[in-house]
């Protein structure tokens, strides 16, 4: 049968072919995709771990109790997740465990640009990289058996490029793996790490990776494509096709698998090409480890170790070295370069939106309308930010936001800088799936300390930047089963803050008066910001409208950053077709003159 | 056909995702190597998204190269100018007619291009520009959301994939209850086209 399918989903049928019963993941882009399609089965279980350092310990708990077991996760996800990670590759496993890692060249949707395949090595499991998602489909299975075969976790790497591309599968229709039973037998030497087993297993993962090493001699995805032997480039995952297509003439030696490396393979491919590149997304890892076998190699020195690759780009550089012939004609002209951006917003109706206006407000942050101030002026309060939607608050006209680094790390920085000295108030702004994600160790660190900045927890009740993904605040399993939600406003006075209020993400007022009294109070205040993502609403009502008539141009409502609310010279107009109505009524609210109404009313007070 | 590149852009929210998605079904019925991968920044909704849709009789990598596309199909007029330079000289331009400012012009710190100033830029790259109404046109036949299988339509009238073979694609991707607008939507296009000058 032949799908279509983007490397995403075909990892995850793949997966599912090949017997995984156990699936954990928490969202992030480009990985998300991959627990959402293998939720779809109902033979399997899979769930929406609290954070990817949960995933993998419950993904490491069913592969020790002889159970196939996949974790899905993002490339800074690996981080979060590093610490059980290694302990997997430490201890190995009973079952096939596969850890599926999707790095962001490039950036698309993420904080950092690294190179995850150098976990790889720091944790001595096999790699392997599929090019496109037929590789992705087909990997899966290879994937779970090395992993039985030499007791070791096996990490799948693939990029945004891959997970995001739909390319043409053959899918085999029958399951290729059988049911297993869950056993668990006494092994403290394997799996309990008191130092004195520890060490009895670091000799053991340096034999299984050499094992490991020999198997990739013959590892039918490791490809020698023979063209002309005047250029052999070594390559793997999608630059290969780059690579393919900006050198039709070349041979190739096609990695699949890219740690540990063929060594033999390498050196009889090189000895058969007059010179050898590498060319790979990101940092220098084949080059490096191709160099340290005595091979000469170049690579870096003309593909940058920066951003997503293409065609172009390494066309390019190919006629930097001479490799390729100088081309005149191709030289494109970037036309966009004068054009306004048109970056992400916050969408008409979000319920972060209300919390930024009055942030930015009160910390005099944002620019009026008619002023020639270029950028803020000089805030009078610190908000330190995180990771989600609401990230865009930092983009004007709101400008709400001065930190954003990783998940959870809104309430640590705030308490930092507190601590540090700063004297202007502080307030830290942390979603409710990432406050659960990383934030409540946070929280737990400022009860302790006795921190005095103010938190405020932006609870949509789902995972909405990376798709509307459940979390365990939400009371809904990955697989769509209702299950305990954990209570967010139990759970923050639990850990010891009792200056909790729960506001509604659409009463102006009250979102001013409770973010007002808790910047005042000398003591560490909560807020929780309760409102549904209008990306989910059900139904729309009326959308509001402005009286021309009413209106004087001040500009107070584009300041809420609404999409839905436009300008067109000496006008400022709602688009109907954006306005969430009833849901919302923020511009309604702020307006000082009362301008804006259902368009229904507005035109019945006109007609009288 | 040896090969085609398309490249179809619009704003979040506009249905770009879902429009490439039916013509890669489309090829791939026609027997067709098909690749294609999206663009789409950050977030949900609001962004600058584009998709990049490549068939052929073998199809390497997902990225169309720049200056290679042989149709662009843009939702947006601004959207149109910001990525022409992918066309191919001689190239086909599609554009609905429809302006959405970004917020930076709202906010009046940045301006949006004239109409002239749009097809100036396009011009640059093929005379083979066409600007289609199909905001309009999705409007009139009841479902503002229909304008991404429209455009669809008007694409298709440059694409040698038979009519049928464009319905099954669409049958694959789309569900029961918006199916039929849908196909209509798709002939709307095409009839469009015919009152176009090619």
């Amino acid at each position: 049968m032949i799908k279509l399918l983007s490397g995403n989903e075909a990892l995850a049928l793949g997966a599912y072919h090949a017997g995984v019963k156990i699936a954990t993941a928490y969202p992030g882009t480009p990985s998300t995709e991959i627990l959402e399609s293998l939720a779809r089965h109902d033979d399997i279980y899979a769930e929406w771990s609290t954070n990817e350092k949960v995933a993998m310990e419950v993904a490491m708990g069913a592969a020790y109790a002889g159970i196939r077991s996949l974790v899905s996760l993002k490339q800074v996800g690996l981080n979060v997740a590093s610490d059980p990670f290694i302990a997997a590759s430490t201890t190995g496993i009973n079952a096939g465990m596969v850890i599926i890692c999707a790095d962001d060249p490039g950036i698309h949707s993420s904080q950092n640009e690294q190179d995850n395949r150098r976990y790889a090595k720091l944790a001595k499991v096999p790699m392997l990289e599929p090019s496109d998602s037929q590789e992705a489909y087909k990997l899966m299975a290879y994937a779970f058996d090395i992993s039985e075969k030499f007791d070791t976790p096996v990490l799948v790497r693939v990029t945004t490029r891959i997970s995001h591309s739909r390319s043409v599968v053959e899918v085999n229709q029958k399951k290729l793996a059988p049911a297993r039973q869950a056993n668990f037998h006494y092994d403290a030497k394997k799996y309990v790490m008191l130092p004195i087993h520890a060490r009895l297993r670091h000799p053991l993962i340096t034999e299984r990776l050499a094992k490991v090493a020999a198997y990739a001699e013959t590892f039918p995805f490791n490809q020698t494509l023979w063209g002309e032997h005047r250029l052999g480039i070594v390559t793997s995952g999608v630059a290969y096709q780059y690579a393919r297509e900006a050198f039709p003439q070349a041979s190739f030696l096609k990695l699949g698998m890219t740690y540990p490396l063929p060594q033999n393979l390498l050196l009889n491919f090189a000895a058969q090409v007059d010179r050898v590149i590498v060319i790979e997304e990101l940092d220098p890892f084949l080059q490096e480890n191709i160099q340290a076998m005595g091979i000469k190699v170049m690579g870096k020195e003309f593909i940058p170790a920066e951003g997503e690759l293409n065609v172009d780009i390494i066309e390019q550089g190919g006629q930097r070295t001479g490799l390729l012939p100088e081309a005149s004609s191709r030289h494109v002209e970037d036309t966009a370069l004068d054009l306004p951006k048109r970056p992400p917003l916050l969408c008409p109706g979000c319920p972060h939106t209300g919390t930024f206006f009055t942030l930015s407000n009160i910390g005099k942050r944002s620019k009026p309308m008619k002023s020639r101030v270029k950028t803020p002026k000089e805030s009078s309060l610190i908000i330190t930010g995180d990771i989600g939607c609401y990230t865009l608050g930092t983009y004007p006209p709101l400008s709400a936001m001065d930190t954003c680094v990783c998940m959870g790390a809104s309430i640590g920085t705030a308490l930092g800088m507190e601590k540090a000295g700063i004297a202007k108030k502080l307030v830290a702004v942390i979603g409710d799936s990432t406050f659960m994600h990383s934030g409540i160790t946070g929280l737990v660190n400022a009860v302790y300390t006795k921190g005095q900045i103010t938190i405020i927890i932006l609870d949509n009740s789902t995972t909405a930047m990376t798709g509307h993904q459940e979390h365990p605040g939400t009371g809904i399993s990955a697989q769509g089963k209702k299950t305990k939600a954990v209570e967010l406003e139990q759970l923050v006075r639990g850990i010891g803050v009792s200056d909790v209020k729960v506001v509604d993400a659409f009463n102006m007022k009250q979102l001013r008066n409770a973010i007002k009294s808790a910047l005042e109070s000398p003591e560490l205040s909560v807020i929780i910001v309760r409102g549904a993502c209008s990306v989910r609403l059900p139904t729309r009502s009326e959308p509001r409208a402005i009286d021309t008539e009413k209106c004087n141009l001040c500009g107070i409502c584009l300041q809420l950053g609404c999409s839905a609310i436009q300008r067109e010279k000496e006008r400022v107009y709602i688009d109907t077709s954006l306005c969430v109505g009833d849901a919302c009524t923020i511009c309604q609210q702020i307006c000082p003159r009362q301008a804006i109404d259902q368009q229904s009313k507005i035109e019945a007070a006109k007609s009288l | 056909m040896k090969k085609l590149d398309m490249l179809v852009t619009g704003v979040g929210g506009q249905g770009v995702i879902l429009a490439t998605d039916i013509i890669g079904e489309a090829a791939l019925i026609a027997g067709y190597d098909v690749k294609k991968t999206d663009t789409l920044g950050m977030a949900q909704r609001g962004g600058s998204v584009v998709s990049h849709m490549r068939i052929g009789q073998r199809v390497y990598s997902p990225l169309i190269r720049k200056g290679d596309v042989d149709i662009l199909v843009a939702f947006e007029k601004l959207e149109a100018a910001r990525w022409c330079y992918y066309l191919r000289p001689g190239g086909i331009a599609l554009i609905n007619n429809l302006a959405l400012p970004p917020s930076s012009v709202n906010m009046g710190n940045e301006r949006y291009p004239s109409d002239k100033e749009i097809t100036d830029i396009l011009k640059r790259q093929t005379d083979r520009i066409y600007f289609i109404d199909g905001t309009h046109r999705a409007r009139e036949l009841g479902n503002i959301r229909t304008l991404n299988i429209f455009m669809l339509g008007t694409a298709s009238v440059f694409v040698p994939l038979e009519v049928h073979v464009w319905e099954a694609g669409m049958s694959q991707r789309l569900s029961p209850n918006i199916r039929e607008i849908n196909i209509t939507a798709f002939h709307n296009g095409r009839k469009e086209m015919r009152s176009v000058h090619l």
